[in-house]
């Protein structure tokens, strides 16, 4: 029986369930050093002087190296994402350093590190490290950011402005000009943090006799690491082995690089000829890993009297924090999905990426996805109030047509290509989402009866799509092992998103074997040498396709090798459960692991012209990305008191094309939600005016717990892609991405705000602030 | 000082700082990487292991303090080499973790609370989990994988 599409249970887990899997904080060397980093106590501070005399006396304390000991290797990060090829566009380049030389710019950034016999002893030294600084004042407000008078992050910038990007096609004023309806409204949404239960970490251990450096790194991408990391280190590639074991959870800032630590770790143990490791704490984790989220949109919609959109403007500022290595993935994101299901005629865009005094913002889970759901969703809410539709009705009526696809949208997406949804078919999702919540049922009896009773019950209703699966490329090796099992060895890590399943379905469906005896490696550059990363929601669409070319290749391998054997024509032989026989004659059948053996002959000679073994190695490269799209509904229940809300029902109906494993993607949608409700109701990063984190603990910043996130009801249509021979769609960050959006429209429609004259128009939204929006604030 | 913990039913006798945390003891002293650190401030629950049968923050312990008392890790859950105990194949077959890092803390929690309360009801689970953060997984996979224990 066929694996694929099953709901088959995860390769990956026995290892996990029994403690046995390898993280990077368990790997253990002999004459292991550690390392603790005295960071910045201030948000932008001049550098006045380090003595770092009591440390390096510390007995245990074998290093203690600053800006100064680095020399030439002192070098700011290199840029990881290109501005995007947009005519007009503005972009100023300034990367992270691996330790602050003169200014720091935000809290946390590291200063000095320290090198000991153990992470104990390197954490006293720390306290030893005396440091002297002119404070400077910080900035943090984007608007104020961009006073004339403001601080300057980047004092050799003339102002706060790190990017300005200005997208637009059809003509807006026409549009607004012509409307029924033109609606402006200002969207803000705030920082919030990914918080993988695994903080990040580095290992690197450099043994002269191989001459060759090994790291293990709790990142998304160890074959760029490992590239970068040869560059700056002046080794060749093949010197360099980079292995992201397996990783607590990445959700994309274990995708940025290069961190400091990343460069800084693997120096060390180079320099010192000693391996050394360094584990982020949970306070480091809050100021050092990136953040993302804070915008500010002004928005505004115009509409015929029908409610059809004619056109939609928006301005808003982004908080790239302050740094900005990843580029403009974030805000070209939010740009590119706020057109979202819809047909919009006239689309005027013009973002500022601001610096401020923060922790860097890079991709986290939906990467700037949500904003623009969030903006035209609830546009879209506010209009139908204002022309008396109905919130599904709206939505309906401007719904790209199935028939219209491949639908371009005429704007520069993240991969620099033209943004062109493949393929989608909205209406039925929404339909299915109405009918699994009741919507109508809702709304004619369920609300009023509630409302009779005192009782604040509210419905939500979102609509999204999400550009997944993006290039350049992965790469995938399958080969068939002597012992009969089938091995898969791609470039990019995985976080927890079952790749050593879902890619071994994707194997076991070409070779006919269990996925069980299907053994897939991924994140170690000494298995595969090309990859790109974990990111985007693209494992499965490009990684996977990678997959399935190969082993179809293989396939054709297995049968050619097995025709020869039998010597009987291809066409006559069957591939089924780990063996191949001729048509009719199951009895006499060979195995894999045999044809293997004999396609790798010990005397003789292979066939001129052929390769020895069942092994193919295929590289898959989409021109653009996949489009995935979904409906997110959910029935909510605010306690008039507190304001605290409970969720009643939750259903996602959601397409990403033709799915490899239902089981695993029913995690994922879980997951994304989860943190999308954790996004929308619990997760604020709050700031003081100096740029000081003021809850960066897990008892502070709270994350949603068992008692927070409901039980989830499923759904899926399937719109295959025509872009990868699967026509898988990525899933990963579809769960997160309309939360927000759906949050706001369905505590408004719970406690009848709009009634009273009240919109939500910002995110996160927890009791205390939904009071204060409540009492008009 | 030298003390002796027993872990797993196995004592180990180690020269350590007074103010070596359990956590680290575990991990770093004998090798039992499967309990896992993930705040170390007593929030997230990654690093829950049994103290004489009851629940745990091993980060919030010192090494010291548990000497003379059986500690349970999740090396110790599995009936033998390969395989898994009840509570860990309903983990797998509902799909209960994704990047597994919480897992350890959520087993151990769980088996002391399925000892206690060997039939709960959802609502019930969900209280027994809340101290324990998961991620990836939105919780969903890991009730059910509970519920199956439940019915068993």
């Amino acid at each position: 029986m066929t694996s694929f599409g099953r709901p088959l249970t995860r390769n990956e887990d026995p290892r996990l369930l029994r403690g046995e899997a390898l993280f990077v904080d368990d790997v253990e060397l002999p004459g292991l050093l550690h390392v603790a980093f005295f960071r910045s106590p201030h948000a932008h501070a001049r550098l006045l002087s380090i003595d770092v005399e009591a440390a390096k006396a510390r007995p245990g304390v074998v290093a203690v190296v600053t800006a100064a000991d680095l020399g030439e290797y002192w070098q700011p990060g290199p840029l990881l994402v290109p501005p995007p090829p947009v005519p007009g566009m503005v972009f100023h380049q300034r990367c992270q350093v691996p330790l602050v030389r003169d200014t720091a710019r935000h809290v946390g950034e590291p200063v000095v590190m320290v090198l000991a016999e153990s992470r104990y002893i390197a954490e006293d030294a720390v306290g030893d490290i005396l440091v002297e600084w002119e404070t400077l004042p910080a900035v943090g407000d984007l608007e104020a950011a961009l006073q004339p008078d403001a601080p300057l992050v980047h004092d050799d910038l003339d102002s706060n402005i790190a990017a300005r990007v200005h997208q637009a096609r059809g003509d807006y004023a026409a549009a607004a000009r012509a409307a029924h309806l033109v609606l402006k409204r200002r969207f803000i949404y705030d920082r919030g943090a990914s918080i993988p239960m695994e903080t990040r970490g580095v290992v690197a251990s450099w043994d002269p006799r191989a001459d060759r450096l090994t790291v293990w790194d709790t990142t998304q991408a160890p074959v760029v690491i490992r590239n970068g990391l040869a560059a700056m280190l002046g080794l060749s590639e093949r010197q360099v082995r980079v292995v992201a074991p397996n990783i607590g959870g990445g959700f994309g800032p274990k995708m940025m690089m290069f961190y400091p630590e990343e460069v800084l770790i693997p120096w060390a143990a180079m320099r010192l000829g000693r391996p050394v490791k360094w584990i982020e704490d949970r306070l480091e984790h809050f100021f050092a890993t990136t953040h993302e989220r804070s915008q500010i949109h002004d928005a505004e919609i115009a509409l015929d009297a029908e409610g059809k959109i004619l056109g939609v403007r928006d301005v808003f500022l982004h908080d790239t924090g302050a740094y900005d290595p990843y580029g403009l993935t974030v805000p070209l994101n939010s740009q590119c999905t706020l057109l979202g299901c819809y047909v919009v005629p006239a689309y005027d865009s013009l973002f500022t990426a601001v610096f401020t005094n923060r922790t860097l913002v890079t991709p986290y889970r939906g990467a700037g996805r949500q904003h623009g759901v969030f903006v035209m969703e609830r546009l879209l809410d506010m209009a139908a109030r204002a022309l008396g539709l109905d919130r599904a009705e709206i939505r309906r009526r401007n719904f790209i047509a199935p028939d219209a696809f491949p639908f371009d949208q005429d704007v520069i997406y993240q991969d620099f290509s033209r943004l062109s949804y493949d393929s989608g078919n909205y209406e039925p999702i929404l339909d299915k989402a109405l009918h699994a919540i009741g919507y109508d049922d809702f709304l004619a009896r369920v609300q009023p009866a509630a409302r009779a009773e005192g009782r604040a019950l509210g419905i939500g209703l979102v609509c999204y799509v999400e550009g997944t699966g993006i290039g350049p490329y992965e790469g995938a090796r399958v080969q068939v092992q002597g012992s009969g099992k089938v091995s898969l060895v791609t470039g990019i890590g995985s976080q927890g998103q079952g790749h050593a399943t879902a890619f071994a379905q994707v194997v076991a469906e070409q070779l006919g074997v269990d996925i069980r005896d299907v053994e897939v490696v991924t994140g170690d550059t000494d298995q595969f040498q090309w990859g790109v990363g974990t990111f985007a929601s693209r494992g499965a669409v490009v990684a996977g396709s990678a997959a399935h070319e190969a082993a179809k290749v293989v396939r054709q391998k297995v049968l050619k090798t097995a025709a020869a054997h039998f010597e009987c024509a291809e066409e006559d032989l069957v591939l089924a459960d780990g063996k191949v026989h001729v048509a009719g004659v199951p009895d006499h059948a060979i195995t894999l692991g045999k044809l293997a053996g004999l396609a790798n002959p010990m005397r003789g000679a292979v066939t001129p012209g052929t390769e020895p073994g069942l092994e193919a190695t295929s590289y898959f490269g989409p021109a653009s990305g996949a489009t995935a799209s979904g409906v997110h509904a959910m029935l909510v229940e605010i306690d008039r008191a507190t304001l605290k809300p409970t969720i009643l029902d939750y259903v996602v109906v959601h397409d990403c094309g033709t799915v490899i494993n239902p089981l695993i993607l029913a995690g994922q949608i879980h997951g994304g939600v989860a943190q999308g409700i954790g996004n929308a109701f619990f997760e604020k990063l709050e700031w003081d005016s100096e740029g000081q984190l003021l809850n960066a603990s897990l008892a502070d910043y709270l994350i949603p717990t068992a008692l927070d996130v409901p039980r989830m009801r499923l759904d899926h249509t399937v719109t295959p892609s025509p872009l990868n021979p699967l026509g898988v769609k990525g899933a990963g960050e579809a769960g997160a991405i309309p939360v927000g959006a759906l949050f706001a429209q369905a505590i408004e429609d719970a406690l009848d705000l709009p009634a009273q004259g009240i919109e939500i128009r910002e995110m996160p939204l927890g009791p205390s602030r939904l009071w204060e929006i409540t009492q008009g604030g | 000082m030298k003390i002796t913990i027993r872990v797993n039913g196995v004592g180990y006798t180690r020269d350590v700082e007074p103010r070596l945390l359990l956590s680290d003891f575990l991990r770093h002293e004998i090798g039992l990487t499967g309990t896992h650190v993930g705040c170390e401030h007593g929030v997230c629950g990654a690093c829950t292991i049994l103290w004489d049968g009851e629940p745990a923050r091993s980060c919030l312990a010192f090494a010291v303090q548990a000497e003379g008392h059986e500690i349970s890790t999740v090396e110790g859950l599995a009936p033998g080499p390969g395989k898994l105990n009840p509570l860990q194949q309903a983990f797998q077959d509902a799909h209960g973790l994704q990047c597994g890092y919480c897992t350890p803390g959520m087993l151990m929690t769980l088996t002391a609370f399925l000892a206690e309360n060997p039939h709960p009801d959802e609502a019930q689970i969900r209280e027994a989990l809340s101290g324990n953060l998961c991620r990836c997984t939105g919780y969903q996979h890991i009730v059910d994988a509970v519920l199956r224990v439940a019915a068993a």
